[in-house]
């Protein structure tokens, strides 16, 4: 019984948020999607699985107050997996109060920030902590406690955050795939003696000029990202633990919009506390194809390039790495779109795939296809535990 | 007598001048800037759309949207559209400058991400919401994106109209030309016939269902849209119009749009 608890919990957790989501909300979205997800080599590491089934929920409803001078909002998320416990999740992504002042915005409560242009990884972009159990591609967000005040002026749009809490990183479990090789512990390592209570600040000024949109970002606290520490039993490594470490990070961001042609680059400079400075590059560039052969179809390109001075156990996947990519998009009346993009790593043989095809049912039903494939991996580079994670997903959600 | 000898004379010398001294090219200009100058004033308005495509097979779809609109004096407007069907774009937000010159300033909500991205200025040609409208069918008209040339007058049903043809100056357009019909007397388009770069007909575009608000400005209830050459159509509704929402600058930028419910 307890385990049928653990395991349904969440969809109770979902039906019963919906509930409230009526009372509360004047206007309520969000989905319902079942997702099977296949493995078909043969896992590297004992007790994982060859594939994951899962029911997914995303309700999302706001209330506007005082002419539309007050908003709250909340959107929530909620995964059921039948093979990991650690993936079966459910998260607040935003709950808030926001005030117009006439000089300034108020919001307080959890929200998620997107910073940055660059499609194939987001360097600036530091505000949430990345919800890795949902997706490799770190667009998935948990959401981040905050107090942030914004003012749009002549002069661009200056946020200023203060960030009270931080939510660590969640790691799938052992049955899972897409996971480092040795267990991850729960109990992670914080360089500040705060722990998660430690706050954190962030500053961003964006403008755009003509063509040019930009932003500068300054960030205060705890890194997003964990260096993992290996754990040692009788000399042997049996485990890794997570270590959050206190960083000052500023990026910049930029893109050039010059008529089919869109130019990018992301940039950030770490300073950790007690390790020192590294520095990481993205950029590249998209242009589309508009009425393919006077039909309605349009063709986008991307070219990324990806960089990262960090290294040892802070290396990250996107060091020395070329992306290319394309989206054919039909625009047919249920919009079926293909997603082809291949990553190759220029130290290393390391090349990865990913082909994504989506379509409506109808206007309340869609249906996507995921393929991923990790190619040729050298071990000792980070993703040499991914080495036979390749994955077919199908994933089909019902909008209301 | 004299007096009128002297108008007959007046007439046969001048008459004949001003008609030869004003050229197709300066007629068509002349109606264009008249359509432009009778919608002046109108400060903003709030729309709500409904947009019905239909494909070669008969299969048809219907897409909710709401638009705002704000005036810009010396420039072209600043809107913004909201997406509210189907699920998966659903408060997906659309926010564009349009320039009298030069380029287009847009700007994509992708609230998946809750990411705002600048988009390439000449997706104009590209399709709108998978609708046979291309971007620059639904965009500000502004007498400065075309060259004219005056064709002549007509009727379209009982009304007489002037025909017009528009040469888009942007090379990015995906129109060659367009034939527009012009009411007369009220001095709003009637129909649009667009030509694609080849020279072939490729759509026809007819607006309906007329309503003048604040006893000035026309705004057509209904866009019918038909492409002849895949044989699809778009029929554009718009419903709810409302004028002096008191808009400015602050409701149209990059940070209002990431808010727009």
């Amino acid at each position: 019984m307890r385990r049928v608890w653990t395991r349904y919990r969440f969809i109770f957790f979902g039906f019963s948020l919906l509930a409230s989501l009526k009372v509360f909300g004047n206007d309520i979205s969000g989905y319902i999607g079942a997702e099977l997800r296949y493995f078909p080599s043969s896992p590297v590491f004992s007790g994982q699985s060859s594939h994951n089934d899962s029911l997914t929920g995303y309700f999302e409803a706001y209330r506007d107050f005082n002419d539309g001078d007050q908003r709250i909002a909340l959107t929530a998320f909620a995964r059921v997996d039948s093979e990991d416990n650690q993936r079966s999740h459910a998260d607040i992504r935003e709950l808030y109060w926001w005030q117009n002042f006439d000089a300034f915005e108020l919001y307080v409560g959890a929200r998620k920030i997107f910073w940055g242009v660059t499609e194939s990884v987001h360097l600036v972009d530091i505000v949430n902590q990345s919800d890795t159990l949902e997706n490799i591609d770190t667009e998935d967000k948990l959401g981040q406690p905050m107090i942030q005040v914004v003012t749009v002026q002549d002069w661009g749009t200056l946020e200023a955050f203060i960030l009270p809490y931080f939510r660590e990183r969640e790691f799938p479990g052992k049955k899972s795939r897409l996971r480092p090789g040795l267990p991850v512990l729960d109990e992670a390592l914080f360089q500040d003696d705060d722990e998660q209570a430690h706050t954190d600040y962030a500053l961003r000024w964006s403008h755009y000029v003509d063509v040019w949109d930009f932003g500068v970002s300054y960030f205060s606290g705890t890194n997003r990202s964990p260096v993992f520490v290996p754990v040692f039993n009788n000399g042997q490594v049996i485990a890794l633990q997570p270590y959050y470490a206190q960083i000052n990070q500023v990026g910049v961001d930029l893109q050039a919009t010059i008529e089919a042609w869109l130019f990018k680059l992301e940039t950030i400079l770490v300073d950790e506390q007690g390790y020192g400075n590294y520095e990481a590059l993205a950029g590249g560039i998209e242009y589309t194809f508009y009425t393919i052969a006077s039909s309605n179809a349009d063709l986008g390109l991307i070219a990324e390039y990806q960089f990262s001075s960090a290294d040892g156990a802070r290396e990250p996947i996107a060091q020395n790495d070329i992306v290319l990519g394309g989206r054919w998009a039909f625009n047919d009346l249920d919009a079926s779109e293909v997603l082809f993009l291949v990553s190759q790593d220029l130290d290393h043989s390391n090349r990865f795939y990913s082909l994504e095809l989506s379509r409506r049912l109808n206007d309340d039903w869609k249906l996507e296809a995921e393929f991923r494939v990790f190619d040729r991996i050298e071990p000792g580079t980070p993703e040499f535990d991914l080495r036979d994670d390749d994955y077919l997903q199908l994933e089909l959600r019902r909008y209301f | 007598m004299l007096r009128k000898t002297n108008i007959i004379i007046w007439c046969l010398i001048f008459l004949p001048v001003t008609l030869v001294a004003q050229t197709p090219e300066e007629r068509g200009l002349e109606i264009a800037k008249e359509v432009d100058a009778r919608d002046i004033g109108f400060g903003d308005s709030a729309n709500k759309i409904t947009m019905v495509l239909r494909d070669q097979h008969g299969n048809e779809r219907s897409r909710y949207m709401r638009n705002r609109t704000l005036e810009v004096e010396g420039d072209g407007d600043k809107s913004i559209i909201i997406f509210d069907n189907p699920g998966d774009v659903k408060g997906t937000a659309f926010l564009s400058f349009t320039h009298k010159e030069g380029p287009d300033d847009q700007w994509l909500y992708i609230p998946a991400l809750r990411k705002v991205k600048r988009i390439a200025s000449n997706n104009k040609a590209g399709a709108f919401m998978n609708s046979e409208f291309a971007f620059e069918d639904i965009a500000s008209q502004e007498v400065e994106k075309y060259t004219y040339k005056y064709i002549g007058e007509d009727t379209y049903g009982e009304i007489a109209v002037f025909k017009n043809e528009a040469d888009p100056v942007d090379p990015k357009s995906g129109y060659s030309r367009l034939e527009v019909w012009i009411d007369q007397q009220r001095f709003i388009p009637l129909k649009v016939d667009f030509f694609n770069r080849g020279g072939k007909l490729k759509k026809t575009l007819e607006f309906d269902e007329y309503e003048q608000y604040l006893e000035k400005y026309w705004r057509a209830g209904k866009w019918t849209m038909t492409n002849h050459i895949t044989g699809k159509s778009t029929v554009l509704y718009t419903t709810g119009w409302v004028f002096n929402n008191g808009f400015t600058d602050k409701d149209f930028n990059k940070n209002s749009l990431s808010r727009a419910k």
